[in-house]
């Protein structure tokens, strides 16, 4: 293995991987962004990363770094032209020529920076082990950034472009995300016509109010509960305490079958007071269970010195525990609101009638070839940016919430 | 955060029963045998305040568990949903407009079931005034201003014609409408949901199949390499995010976003990214030369499981990096201190201490996600719809109570999914049970 701790093999894998994945990075940004027909030219980049590579373990030590900085850009951009017969990223420089020339000072220093870190601290000749691996370490770090980074907004930005374009402007060219300003409000058509042609003015409200209900007849409930399991002494507690985490064990399937059946027969099919009465029971266990959590670590000895100074079991709960439990509640409530607002399977199952769906129920609605996928994509907008803007305001207490009830998902 | 709440809880929950009983044991020298009167009380007040929890956890998921059992082994479909009633069709033929006039009045009566017979039904009507009802030849009667009929048993598919024949008794301005009261019915039936039918033809059913066995496989498969990936995938991430550096807390709360945000929006996001025709991931494969023609992701089979299954990862890598990512931050600095001393390699401290550290965690996590990915339904019902061999158990569920109108079929499956779900719950609960003794 110590052939691996040469530094120059080093230098050469690394510059030879990172500069394929960037110049993929910047090609496939390009393309997401343009719709242009740039496709990534391995090779090249790899030839021109390792020649950077060794260039820069041969002379970091005596050439001055702003010299030896300047010297490898200029080459970098030079080789990636030279090489690529001028076409860098698989298209001739001259289309859009501002453009690529941009990207392709990006890459320079991209890459430069990027070899910097990555081999700070290697020469050439036999590394110590410590070094070898803090440069493989910094790699998948680095690369760790780009692929999580990549990975999660990809998604999102073809969600939010595409709620932006035409249907037959997505049919011609599935990359071109560029928006049509010429279009001004325009632009947002789609969110107008799902308003006013599709009701989602009312679902957007009925999301909205059946989550904040959810969430009230959830504390209602799991609040007491949640609190005798905490503190007061029974027999079977333990055993509470486990049922609780098995009965949110059950899948939601397996229950809508039975709830599907007699929603049914009692006619609560169809109405909202169904959904009602059915959303709370999902969240209660779960919110239980992290409520309980949550007493159980707030200090006994308050509670005690307020009994002791005549404070009956309800006056304590309701002027020492839940004041000191707010942000628990806080977080809880944040994420049976997360909960009741994604529901879908049973809003999907239980609800007909395009009067009274709720968002996600409509936005399943939307999920036909006759509608144009842009409208598709801007229902999934409109029910994603609420739940968005909520999780950025509060992150804090959400992120509490999602680590403590993630056993719920 | 100190260490996730979970293990937390987990441990305490272990210390309930030994607190208890020791703390009995300090304050006297032979621990009382009965409950005392407060002991008492504060048993009763904590059932109070458990009760509505309880009650309604009760209603809502212990009897539809039991429910379950029930339908799984009857023969009901969609249509069995309703309990027959007598169906009636009530017409007048012929005109009254004068006195003496003469028309039928029509009774189309029948059972819509095929299956149940219904018994004592009778018919009730108002007769309107100004008209006779001659009765003779049916089995009706007139009782002052009503018509009664009692018809006794209907057999299944019964239909039959009431004739009766009706003579105006004075002049009317316009046509008397018979039909301005509605007849009333009554009738005792039976469905297969409720009756003493059983059978066991829907595990049958389902057992035989010849796509049981790609069911379990794609359940399997689906769960395993989905819990895994998700799980490996968020210990990357949470390496990442254990280093300081600039925009961490940002960088953290961008990648929750693929579990926070509606499955619906997601799901069908991913549909429209891959699809074959305007699938953007399609046009940037074979723009880069990478593929010769567009992919069916979502459509072919094996691929389709593999994409759901890498969808399933993408979705709830953030769960597992949060929770291993609370753990880390808990670890104590100073070992790693001392091992920096021992000029240990950060891969020697990532093995040899770092992953010591977590396994109770990721072991405790597995478990979790893996019943939570076998749960799952909504994921592949929306991305593939459980075609291209991507129906999982959960999923089959649906499919046969709803597709294909079976929900006796459906119920078995799920009785299926229930006791797999029991036996990972016992696995998790003795597991638990030994980590509670750390």
């Amino acid at each position: 293995m110590s052939i691996l701790r040469q530094g120059l093999l080093i230098a050469v894998i690394i510059g030879f991987l990172w500069t394929v994945v960037l110049q993929f990075t910047i090609t496939v940004a390009l393309a997401f962004g343009t719709g242009g027909g740039y496709t990534p030219v391995f090779l090249v980049s790899g030839i021109v990363g390792i020649t950077s590579a060794i260039i820069w373990i041969l002379y970091n030590q005596t050439i001055n770094p702003l010299k030896l900085m300047t010297l490898q850009q200029v080459l970098t951009i030079v080789l990636m032209l030279s090489l690529s017969f001028g076409q860098p990223f698989g298209v001739p420089l001259t289309e859009s020529l501002w453009l690529q020339v941009g990207a392709l000072l990006v890459l320079a220093y991209a890459l430069n920076c990027t070899l910097r870190h990555m081999l700070n601290g290697i020469t050439i000749g036999l590394q110590v082990r410590h070094n070898a691996e803090m440069a493989a370490i910094k790699s998948l770090l680095a690369f760790g950034y780009l692929f999580f980074v990549a990975i999660v907004m990809i998604p999102f930005y073809v969600m939010i472009m595409t709620s932006f374009k035409s249907q037959q402007a997505l049919l011609i060219n599935p990359l071109d995300f560029s928006l049509d300003w010429q279009l001004g409000w325009g632009l947002f058509r789609s969110y107008v016509e799902l308003f006013r042609d599709y009701n989602f003015g009312t679902y957007l409200l009925n999301s909205f109010v059946i989550s904040v209900l959810t969430v009230l007849i959830t504390l209602l409930f799991s609040a007491p509960g949640a609190y005798a399991v905490a503190r007061l002494k029974f027999k079977g507690r333990a055993f509470m305490v486990r049922g609780i985490l098995l009965i949110y064990m059950v899948p939601l399937i397996v229950l809508a079958l039975p709830i599907y059946i007699v929603f049914s027969i009692l006619e609560l099919r169809n109405s909202l007071v169904g959904i009602l009465l059915i959303y709370p029971v999902t969240t209660i266990p779960v919110a239980l269970y992290m409520l309980q959590g949550y007493f159980r670590g707030l200090p006994e000895e308050v509670e005690e010195a307020g009994l002791m100074d005549g404070l009956s079991r309800f006056g304590v709960v309701m002027k020492i525990t839940l004041p000191l439990a707010l942000p628990a509640l806080a977080s809880v409530s944040l994420y049976v609101f997360m909960i009741a607002w994604n529901e879908f399977l049973l809003a999907f199952m239980l609800l007909d009638d395009p009067s009274i769906f709720t968002l996600t129920r409509g936005v399943s609605m939307l999920n036909s070839s006759e509608i144009p996928r842009q409208h598709l994509m801007a229902g999934a907008v409109i029910s994603t940016l609420p739940i968005m803007l909520i999780f950025l305001f509060l992150e804090r207490f959400m992120t509490k919430g999602l680590t403590a009830g993630s056993v719920k998902g | 955060m100190g260490k996730p709440l979970l293990i937390k809880l987990i441990i305490s929950m272990s210390d309930i029963d030994s607190s208890t009983i020791s703390r009995d044991a300090s304050t006297s020298s032979s621990p009382p045998k009965h409950l005392g009167p407060l002991q008492k009380k504060e048993a009763l007040l904590a059932w109070k305040m458990l009760s509505p929890t309880l009650l309604i956890v009760a209603l809502v998921v212990v009897l539809p568990l039991l429910a379950i059992f029930w339908i799984s082994v009857k023969p009901v479909g969609l249509a069995d949903l309703r309990i027959p009633t007598p169906s009636v069709y009530e017409r007048l033929r012929g005109n009254l407009i004068n006195a003496g006039d003469v028309a039928v009045l029509q009774y189309r009566i029948s059972n819509p079931s095929r299956e149940h017979a219904i018994e004592g039904v009778t018919l009730t009507d108002d007769i309107p005034r100004g008209l006779s009802y001659d009765l003779s030849g049916t089995i009706c009667e007139q009782k002052a201003q009503t018509l009664f009929c009692d018809f006794g048993t209907w057999d299944a598919g019964f239909r039959d014609k009431l004739l009766i024949k009706v003579t105006s008794l004075s002049p009317f301005k316009e046509q008397p409408d018979v039909r301005s009261t509605k007849p009333i019915t009554t009738g005792t039936s039976t469905s297969n949901l409720v009756n003493n039918r059983f059978t066991l033809d829907n595990f049958k059913q389902i057992f035989s199949a010849q796509e049981f066995g790609d069911v379990l496989y794609a359940t399997a498969f689906y769960t395993f390499v989905g819990t895994l990936g998700a799980i490996l995938v968020g210990l990357f991430a949470a390496l990442m995010l254990n280093q300081s550096f600039f925009g961490q807390g940002l960088l953290r709360g961008f990648l929750l976003f693929p579990y926070v945000a509606p499955i619906i929006a997601v799901a069908f996001t991913w549909v429209t990214l891959f699809d074959p025709f305007s699938g953007s991931a399609n046009a940037l494969l074979l723009q880069m030369g990478l593929i010769d023609s567009p992919v069916n992701f979502f459509g072919q089979r094996g691929l389709a499981l593999v994409m759901v299954t890498v969808f399933e990862i993408w979705r709830y890598f953030p769960l597992s990096f949060l929770f291993i990512l609370a753990r880390m931050q808990s670890i104590d600095t100073q070992m790693y201190e001392a091992a920096d001393m021992d000029g240990a390699t950060p891969m020697q401290k990532f093995w040899y201490l770092s992953i010591p550290q977590l396994t109770g965690i990721l072991s405790i996590l597995f478990l979790l996600r893996f019943i939570w990915t076998f749960n799952k339904f909504d994921d592949i019902f929306l991305l593939t719809g459980g075609n291209a061999g991507t129906r999982t158990l959960t999923v089959n569920v649906y499919e046969q109570a709803f597709a294909i109108s079976n929900i006796g079929g459906g119920a078995a499956v799920a009785v299926v999914v229930f006791a797999c779900l029991l036996v990972f719950s016992l696995f998790f609960i003795r597991f638990f049970s030994k980590e509670e003794g750390l």
